[in-house]
């Protein structure tokens, strides 16, 4: 090829110089290009062609940097540069005549300048700076493409600090007359708001101006920007419902000018991007969705033109079908679409069937059953892609008999599967079936043997990890517990009989695990070989001394008896003197524990696994050691976080305004508390499908099988019914018919001959959707008994911290998986019986159904608004809320509540009071109240049952906040029918817009069993904001001081003699700012954060809008500060 | 949103990138390096979606490729685009470059990269879908082209050298370089009964 290539090229300079015009000065630069591509495909090697490029960059370089370099000739040098940096050799000289090309050339040199900064720079490079100048002045230009290219730029990258400089203008392009203007306008905005979403809150009502746009583009445009936000907070925009529903419904209907067709199908990726949004819109949500079941209809009878867009179109259909609240009607022409899809010959529509039939199986398992046979075919499908979404779906509908196949199936994929990727994602999907339906221990073992040694060391660390949790805490009877361990210490020796220098590192670590743990269980086996089995893996190269010290940790705990401690000395001896300090460590234990067998004993116990072990993670032990060093006079230990911040504080001058304290804060938060890593949820990453959203999580906890029986694949007895094409089984049949199918690997047809390959593909088919029948028959046959789970986690205590007790109280905690706990709860009790967890468990039902009104939220709209006056008659003000929290009580409880402020707190200005959660027998409401130097947040426990409730623990935590109690104690009383108060005071840590305080009451009667109710509480920041008296000359040390700071424009009040008092008064009145001066044109104000963290804020006005300033020692609080200033003058 | 469109040849060349998404130079060029390995192992009776490059972001991304003659274009999208939407969005793209070229080849992809990141420029904004109508988009490409024309008459000489080339109709070539053979009439789908 590369010679074929050539010779055009040789023949180009010629035929340029022909072609070309007489004096045409261009084709000397022109035919340079040519040279360049012709030098790069006449070479051999890569070494070569970095000689060339290089080369060539040097004469660019040259050239650039002249001053006689025309404008022109600058433009062809940077076209060559972006091809220079597109083969991937940098060209950082030419990004600042980049810049200037943009800058200074005419318009079409201007074009070339903005493409090179816009392949060449990113967002964060400092050289874009110089850019922002040149995009305001073409934003200005009445040049219609000069606006366009400036706007395409600033879509692509533009430095988020620098947005506030040109918003307004992009703002004002959103009533542009040429319609290609608004729409790049919009889109513009879009990437704003995904960069710096506080930015752009005040022109929300503009993009629905563009959602109205007379021009479809723009309207098409404004889309992106309400699927963003749609997906972010759905509830906020189910007003616009009916308005998609319309546009959608004018688009199907062919209400759009022609242009808009493609392939005669009226705007497909419009039509997509509505469906899309209507998903969204209509999840959970039964009233929407009927509005929008007819034109969901209509979509599906209108794509019906056999083209590549319909089946978008109809992909969208049946996934938004599948998402809202069902409607049979519906579901019925989604299942034939998918039927379609999936039995279509084009490979593009199979794959985008098995993902739709992925997406729907746990809803409806029958879809999977009908077409099992092109489920099996794609099994063996040439395209890996095919082959692995078919695992996909095939894992969905796993379940306790069908596991072995389905299992196998995805190892043999694993086997010859190259991709990383794949082979982590499927390993931990393979562990997790594995542990969740494995039939018996042999398979457990081996299974699991093969996953560790064809995931290697790539895997997921929490699979070995899960893994030797569950042999070590052991499932519900001894017996058992026994036989796998020792059929895990029998496979595991023999492997290392075998060839262990094959095996990954990971694979030895857990190997050698279990030998020191369990290999006392096989009693013919000699301590000795097993010793010398793991001393030879220390001896082999390729061991990691990760891997070796694991292995010296298990030669510890063997060391028996003279044998062992001749070969425990002579590994000790070796490792004793080993460069690696963990590797000496386990080698002196090695060598010390092997001498003396009783303080080994005591050491590393038998069988201690199943001992919890207590952890005393405040290191308490140590409390000696550091008050003797503190004695001595070192200095006290101070978290990273706070080193940090001491040392920007300690500095003049940050020259980083936006410093990073807030990740390292988070990560040392973590690791004081010390968890095992094996609390890690292995569902993780393990459903890679991204169209499933929906059921993410809730996956692990039900199981299909245990809603759809254990019928299966029914035998396709009839000839007729061999085609591909298999029918639903009828739920009528006799249980004997059915049964013969029933998971046997074994059916061979009696009556009729099928052909070979069939045959076996229909065995297949059985084994595969054994246990996937419909719900139907499942009741008439009354089968619906689930199978146990094998490998269930024993239920352990609380104290203990087993994934199992973790996974419990995650679902008793979190209170909007309600049914998730439901279920959960269902699936224990039918196989617990006598566990001590039960009594805990079983309360759960009760708890999360008693569960009336949660996440109390006090600043919706109005963060202001909230604060009401001390009369009580203004609180109960709002008898829907009070209606809903309390149906059985009577109305006035607000006022009860508000009488029972404490007295000194009773004067002052409180919230709303709002009600944080209810039980039958607790009501819990909270309010804030603001002390002049402090934040109070009042809790009111109203016990709402008729008799006494002792030991009422009220416990709060936040991120953002500091709690501190101020009542004496925290635990409270409540006799029946009254209100017990709590008080905290409040500080922020951490500044955001919203704060939220969690928080968990728990509650005992007399006699009983302890119960526990969770909460939610969140305030705007701007309750915690108070005035701060300073004079100017305070105010200007204290401007310079300060490190962090924002710039926005905001509006100013302008019905106003003199708009900047007019609009500062404003933001005093609502904020509680301080209004330090007014001189001319500018102001500034000042404010602190409780407790004593200020913020200065410096405004001008300036050509009709108030130009904002703010500055603080504190990371986030002026961006906060700002946001707050822009919505108490907006709402003004 | 889409991440990132790439086309290479048949060789891995690349000839145009571009990233709606920052990444270092040196990633770039990996995941350039990367896409090719992973798209150009595939044969032709298979689905034109790929998942999971480990570079390009795990498992929330996919790659929709089209495989023209020489040439593969590859856009990587995350899960907010639809797959057949996009796979007929790069049919878009081809066919503009088609029109805006008449008969577009490597060698106008080579030469005229900036004309073909404007062409894209007026499709794909900032890595939103901004126009799918080709008569739209190529509305937009010649009212800049006038422009052009109007500020520098010979700047069209290139092309016309290119076009030259193409007309020239070599006899000896043969048939993975034949100029016109990129360009590309759709291939209506086949029915699925």
């Amino acid at each position: 090829m590369s010679d074929v290539v050539e010779k055009t090229l040789t023949a180009l300079p010629g035929l340029l110089s022909l072609d070309s015009q007489p004096g045409s000065t261009k084709l000397s630069s022109s035919s340079k290009l040519g040279n360049l591509i012709r030098g790069i495909t006449e070479l051999t090697s890569k070494h070569e062609e970095e000689k060339l490029i290089q080369l060539e960059l040097t004469s660019i370089k040259e050239q650039v940097s002249s001053p006689n370099t025309s404008m022109r000739q600058m433009k062809e040098l940077m076209v060559r540069a972006i091809y220079c940096e597109m083969l991937g050799y940098e060209s950082s000289f030419s990004y600042i005549h980049a810049i200037k090309l943009a800058q200074q050339g005419t318009a079409l040199e201007k074009r070339v300048g903005y493409l090179a900064v816009s392949l060449f720079l990113n967002e964060s490079h400092e050289l874009l700076l110089l850019l922002v100048n040149t995009v305001l002045k073409d934003l200005q230009s009445t040049n219609l493409i000069e606006v366009c290219m400036a706007l395409t730029v600033v879509s692509q990258m533009f430095p988020k600090d620098m947005i506030p400089a040109i918003l307004p203008l992009v703002e004002e392009k959103l009533n542009h007359p040429k319609e290609i203007i608004r729409r790049k306008a919009v889109l513009a905005l879009y990437k704003f708001y995904l960069i710096a979403p506080n930015q752009v809150q005040h022109i929300h009502n503009k993009f629905r101006k563009a959602l109205c746009d007379k021009d479809p583009g723009v309207m098409t445009a404004s889309l992106h920007i309400y699927l963003q936000l749609i997906e972010e907070n759905p509830e906020g925009y189910k007003d616009l419902t009916t308005s998609f529903v319309t546009i959608l419904k004018q688009v199907v209907g062919g209400k759009l000018p022609m242009d808009f067709n493609y392939h005669s199908v009226p705007a497909p990726w419009l039509q997509i991007q509505l469906l899309r949004i209507l998903c969204l819109l209509g999840k959970n949500d039964q009233s929407t969705s009927e509005i929008m079941y007819e034109v969901l209809d209509e979509s599906l009878r209108r794509a019906e033109i056999n083209h590549n867009i319909t089946y978008a179109i109809l992909f969208e259909c049946v996934k938004c079908i599948y998402t809202i609240h069902p409607k049979s009607e519906l579901l019925e022409k989604a299942a034939k679409c998918i039927g379609n899809f999936v039995l279509s010959p084009k490979i593009n529509l199979k794959y985008l069937g098995l993902k739709a039939l992925t997406y729907v199986v746990q809803q409806d398992p029958k879809l999977a059953l009908q077409h099992q046979m092109t489920i099996i075919e794609c099994l063996d499908h040439p395209d890996l892609i095919i082959k692995r979404e078919t695992l996909e779906l095939l894992f969905r509908i796993t379940n306790a008999q069908n596991v072995t196949v389905i299992v196998d199936k995805m190892l043999e994929f694993l086997r010859v599967n190259k991709d990383d990727y794949t082979t982590i994602d499927l390993v931990g999907k393979v562990a997790e079936l594995a542990e969740k339906y494995a039939p018996d221990n042999e398979w457990f073992i081996e299974t699991m043997s093969t996953v560790f040694s064809v995931g290697g060391d790539t895997m997921q660390p929490d699979i070995p990890n899960s893994f030797l949790k569950l042999l070590s805490e052991g499932f519900d009877s001894m017996e058992e517990d026994r036989k796998l361990r020792l059929f895990a210490v029998d496979s595991y020796v023999s492997l290392l009989q075998e060839e262990p220098g094959k095996l990954p590192q990971r694979f030895l670590q857990v190997i050698s695990w279990v030998l020191g743990e369990y290999s006392y269980l096989r009693e013919d086996l000699e301590v000795d070989t097993v010793l010398r089995l793991l001393a030879k893996l220390l001896d082999m190269k390729t061991t990691s001394s990760e891997t070796k010290s694991w292995v010296l940790m298990a030669m510890t705990k063997l060391c028996e008896g003279g044998a062992g401690v001749s070969v425990a000395r002579e590994v000790s001896e070796t490792y004793s003197s080993s460069l690696d300090t963990v590797l000496r460590q386990r080698a002196q234990e090695l060598q010390h524990l092997s001498q003396d067998s009783e303080m080994r004993a005591r050491v590393l116990p038998r069988n201690a696994g199943l001992d919890p072990l207590e952890v005393d993670s405040s290191l308490s032990f140590l409390d000696g050691f550091v008050s003797e060093a503190l004695a001595a006079g070192a200095a006290p230990y101070k978290p990273p976080h706070q080193r940090q911040e001491e040392l920007a504080q300690a500095k003049a001058l940050s020259l980083e305004p936006y410093g990073l304290s807030l990740p390292i804060s988070m990560s040392s938060c973590c690791i004081t508390d010390r968890q095992s890593p094996t609390l890690l949820s292995i569902s993780s990453g393990l459903s890679g499908n991204s169209n499933d959203l929906s059921y993410r999580g809730g996956l692990k906890l039900d199981g299909v099988k245990r809603v759809w029986g254990r019928e299966g694949y029914l035998a396709q007895r009839e000839p007729v019914e061999e085609s591909a094409h298999v029918e639903v089984p009828s739920p009528l049949r006799s249980p004997s018919q059915q049964g013969g199918a029933g998971g046997s690997h074994s059916h061979t047809p009696t009556h009729t001959p099928t052909p070979e390959p069939e045959l076996e593909k229909q065995q297949l088919a059985s084994s595969l959707f054994v246990g996937l029948a419909s719900q139907s028959s499942v009741c008439l046959m009354g089968k619906s008994e689930p199978t146990p789970q094998r490998f269930r986690r024993k239920a352990n205590s609380p104290a203990s911290s087993s994934a199992a007790s973790e996974k419990q109280s995650n679902s008793m905690v979190s209170a909007p998986s309600t049914v998730d706990n439901l279920m959960f709860n269902n699936l224990l009790d039918s196989h617990i019986t006598s566990e001590p967890a039960v009594s805990s468990l079983e309360q759960t039902p009760q708890l999360s159904q008693g569960l009336v009104a949660a996440n109390g939220s006090c600043d919706e709209e109005l963060p202001d608004s909230d604060v009401n006056g001390s009369s009580p008659s203004l609180i109960g003000d709002d008898p829907v809320v009070a209606a809903e929290l309390a149906p059985h009580e009577e109305p006035p409880k607000d006022l009860l509540l508000s009488s029972c402020l404490p007295a000194e707190l009773s004067g002052l200005s409180h919230s709303e009071i709002t009600p944080l959660c209810s039980d039958q027998i607790l009501d819990l409401s909270a309010c804030h109240v603001q002390k002049e130097d402090a934040l109070v947040l009042v809790v009111f426990i109203y016990n709402s049952s008729d008799s006494d409730i002792q030991q009422i623990l009220l416990e709060l935590d936040s991120e953002e906040l500091e709690v501190s109690c101020e009542s004496d104690s925290a635990v409270q009383e409540a006799t029946g029918h009254s209100v017990a108060v709590c008080q905290y005071s409040l500080s922020v840590k951490r500044p955001s817009v919203h704060v939220e305080l969690v928080g968990m009451v728990s509650y005992q009667f007399p006699v009983g069993t302890p119960q526990s109710v969770q909460f939610s509480y969140k305030l705007p920041l701007s309750s915690f904001i108070r005035p701060m008296t300073v004079s100017t000359e305070e105010y200007g040390t204290m401007w310079l001081d300060f490190s962090h700071d924002t710039k926005q424009n905001l509006t100013l009040i302008s019905d106003d003699q003199e708009p900047l008092t007019a609009t500062l008064s404003v933001l005093k009145k609502k904020l509680q700012l301080h209004v330090v001066e007014i001189i001319g044109m500018e102001g500034i104000v000042a404010c602190r954060l409780l407790q004593d963290q200020p913020c200065l804020m410096h405004c001008r006005m300036h050509a009709g809008t108030m130009a904002v300033w703010l500055r603080s020692p504190v990371p986030d609080l002026p961006d906060c500060l700002m946001y707050f200033c822009q919505r108490a003058l907006q709402e003004h | 949103m889409i991440k990132a469109i790439l086309i290479f040849n048949n060789h891995g060349k690349p000839r145009l990138s571009k990233f709606y998404e920052h990444y270092n130079e040196d990633i770039e060029q990996q995941i350039i390096r990367e896409t090719f390995h992973l798209v150009s192992k595939r044969d032709e009776n298979v689905c034109n979606f790929l998942e999971g490059g480990m570079l390009i972001g795990g498992s929330d991304y996919k790659l929709i490729y089209r495989h023209y003659a020489t040439l593969y274009f590859v856009f990587c999208v995350d899960s907010s685009e639809s797959e057949l939407g996009i796979l007929d969005l790069i049919q878009v793209f081809v066919e503009t470059l088609d029109k805006c070229f008449e008969n577009v080849c490597e060698l106008d992809l080579i030469f005229h990269v900036d004309k073909v990141h404007n062409i894209l420029a007026e499709m794909v904004m900032g890595g939103m879908v901004l126009e799918t109508n080709m008569n739209e988009i190529i509305m937009q490409v010649d009212a800049q082209n006038k422009m052009e024309k109007s500020e520098a008459g010979i700047a069209g000489a290139p092309a016309r050298a290119v076009s030259a080339v193409k007309n020239m109709n070599l006899p000896e070539m043969p048939r993975n370089i034949n100029i016109g053979d990129i360009s590309i009439k759709v291939p209506n789908l086949p029915s699925f009964k």
